[in-house]
């Protein structure tokens, strides 16, 4: 992780620098107007937007409210030595009502990799914020069972993140007699 | 008699109002005479006054009231057979009813998104046909559409339609073993025999044209490996002539069998609120009356231009799951009637000799052929930087492929949203206070298919 803090790769330069579009659906345009400080952009016809992570439950609360009534995927890119913030939570929502998708991305710090759970918005944000810390190591702040999902329960490390070699790892077996 | 009273003295104060005609006087003391009224004064006002306290409390359960031999934690699988592979379910009991569940997972990983990152993009559909091996050519949809995106290119009309043919015959093939499967678990073993008869049949369609019977690798970027094989319009046809008499006899099966009716009906109910909050997709959310098809309200590979209905269910149960299943059969073999007989002419992938591979005979004389034939098979084609989420209908429900590029010839990222994965997420709602024998009916309804969950 200290190699992220030493590396300036000009991604972050780069997307700083186009000026902020506000969406064309209604529903989202309200939802921009409503809240001002999120970076809004297009990304292949899909609306996308950054938010903070400090500010992630209370945009989070505000697109449940505008219809975003269901949440389509929570997952985490991890950006090792490709940009200057490591991890990126990526959470696609989806409006049934209004028959639109948002993709809501959160930077997160490497070295203290912890975000608010969306578990209390919606609920099945469950099992993905598991899989994702169980994967990436992010830690979700309020998650009502944050345990691995996928992994053994005492596997080291995290498999996704980019600096977990392919197939380095003797294969572990779970103690047979733990019960949690 | 004093026996019983002396028995009845020590138990609560609420059992003692039913021994105030006895000989000894109860407890609980009022003026009036009457028993019912006293009983019925007693419960009203009891209840009028946790109403005002704000103490009413339905669906929890409540544990320090028992004792410890009345609440048993039970452990189903992973190895059961009627948990569809490798499933755990810690169960907790009350007799006979379940009061909470817990799905345990990951008994099936093996790690399909971190080997999607060193594997090339036209690698990628064999890794992806491995997920949801029921629908594997839903994944290679899904995955191939992600990568199209970010190149930028649209596939010919004709892939477009093998396409849709190919996907719908998969859907009908994977909810054919669903319903084997589900009458299997609750007791039609006929069922199994027949579902997975008709799925053959079309699995053999499979094999004729990409060569393997699952895990095809048959869809992929720019479009489809091979085209239709000579007189596959025989074999579809007969497909298409044969199931609906066969869903027939399915339903003199099981519609006209009581026992079914009655292990399905009301069995594993599940709200459309739940539904959405939870992120169940599919036929699960269909049965509870949610018209929601992502083919319809994200149409792609042209799914738009055919005709076809969403079935829903009213009550949210299995059998309304069941039934949705078989009628969207029904729906799949008229789009695969419709693909079949606007079956355009021309190419089956595009004319990009820096997506798909020249054709064979082209190799032999042209040397650019050969190159751009090399070049493809060793490192692959580059994609643009950007990232994308695409989501097709599978048979399970949103199957969505979040897919990022650093414009090499390999994925940085790929993430399946995988509909098994979050429809397991419905387990502890649909079987809480339910009975234990139910359970079975549940899962097989939910129809999850392990590789999808763990990946």
């Amino acid at each position: 992780m200290s190699e992220t803090t030493t590396e300036t790769p000009d991604e972050t330069v780069e997307e700083s620098a186009p000026a902020p579009v506000l969406p064309d659906h209604p529903v989202l345009r309200g939802l921009a107007e409503a809240f001002a400080g999120a970076e809004w952009s297009v990304s292949h016809g899909q609306d996308v937007v950054t938010v903070e992570a400090d500010r992630l439950l209370e945009f989070a609360t505000a697109a449940r409210d505008a219809g975003f009534e269901t949440i389509s995927d929570i997952t985490v890119v991890d950006w090792f030595r490709k940009r200057r913030v490591r991890f990126e939570l990526v959470v696609n929502l989806l409006s049934m009502q209004h028959v639109v998708r948002l993709r809501i991305l959160v930077p997160i710090h490497g070295d203290d990799p912890t975000v608010p759970s969306l578990c209390s918005v919606w609920p099945g944000a469950n099992y993905a914020e598991r899989e994702a810390f169980d994967m990436f190591g992010v830690v979700f702040d309020g998650h009502p069972d944050l345990t691995r999902i996928l992994m053994p329960d005492d596997w080291e490390g995290y498999p996704l993140r980019k600096d977990q070699a392919v197939g380095s790892v003797p294969v572990q077996f779970k103690d047979s007699h733990k019960v949690d | 008699m004093s026996e019983e009273t002396t028995q009845l003295e020590e138990v609560p104060e609420v059992v003692d109002l039913w021994v105030s005609g006895t000989e000894e006087p109860a407890a609980w003391e009022t003026g009036s005479t009457d028993e019912g009224a006293q009983k019925m004064a007693w419960t009203e006002s009891e209840a009028r006054l946790r109403e005002q306290l704000g103490t009413v409390v339905e669906d929890d359960f409540d544990l320090s009231g028992l004792a410890d031999d009345e609440r048993m934690i039970v452990n189903m699988g992973p190895q059961h057979p009627s948990t569809h592979g490798v499933l755990r379910l810690q169960i907790e009991l009350e007799g006979e009813i379940i009061r909470r569940t817990k799905p345990v997972i990951g008994y099936l990983h093996t790690g399909m998104e971190k080997t999607a990152e060193t594997l090339t993009f036209l690698q990628g559909p064999t890794n992806v046909t491995r997920m949801d091996y029921l629908a594997p050519l839903n994944n290679e949809l899904c995955y191939s559409l992600a990568v199209e995106r970010l190149l930028g290119i649209e596939v010919p009309e004709r892939a477009a339609t093998i396409r849709v043919l190919m996907t719908e015959l998969n859907r009908v093939s994977s909810h054919l073993v669903a319903l084997a499967t589900n009458g299997m678990d609750i007791g039609a073993l006929s069922m199994m025999i027949y579902g997975i008869r008709e799925r053959e049949m079309i699995l053999d369609f499979f094999e004729k044209t990409s060569g393997l019977r699952m895990n095809h690798n048959y869809i992929r970027p720019g479009g489809v490996a091979a085209d239709l094989p000579p007189g596959w319009r025989a074999d579809v046809t007969r497909i298409l002539e044969t199931l609906p008499r066969r869903l027939d006899q399915y339903d003199d099966l099981l519609e006209n069998n009581p026992i079914w009716v009655e292990r399905t009906k009301g069995v594993g109910v599940i709200t459309a609120e739940e539904c959405r909050a939870y992120a169940i997709t599919g036929p699960t959310l269909r049965s509870t009356g949610v018209a929601w098809d992502l083919r319809k309200a994200f149409p792609y590979s042209g799914i738009e231009q055919y005709e076809f209905d969403v079935p829903v269910g009213t009550r949210g149960d299995v059998y309304d799951r069941y039934r949705i299943r078989v009628e969207e059969i029904n729906q799949s073999l008229g789009i695969v009637r419709q693909a079949m007989e606007r079956m355009p002419k021309g190419d089956y992938r595009v004319d990009d000799r820096k997506v798909t591979p020249p054709p064979r005979g082209r190799i032999d004389e042209s040397m650019e052929a050969l190159i751009h034939h090399f070049k493809l098979f060793t490192e692959g084609f580059k994609v643009p930087a950007g990232e994308t989420y695409v989501a097709v209908e599978s048979p399970r429900g949103e199957l969505g492929c979040y897919l990022v590029s650093e414009g090499d010839g390999k994925p940085w990222r790929m993430h399946t949203r995988a509909p098994s994965f979050y429809n397991l997420q419905s387990l502890p709602i649909m079987m809480a206070d339910s009975l234990l024998a139910d359970t079975i009916a549940t899962i097989a309804s939910l129809d999850p298919v392990m590789g999808d969950v763990d990946r």
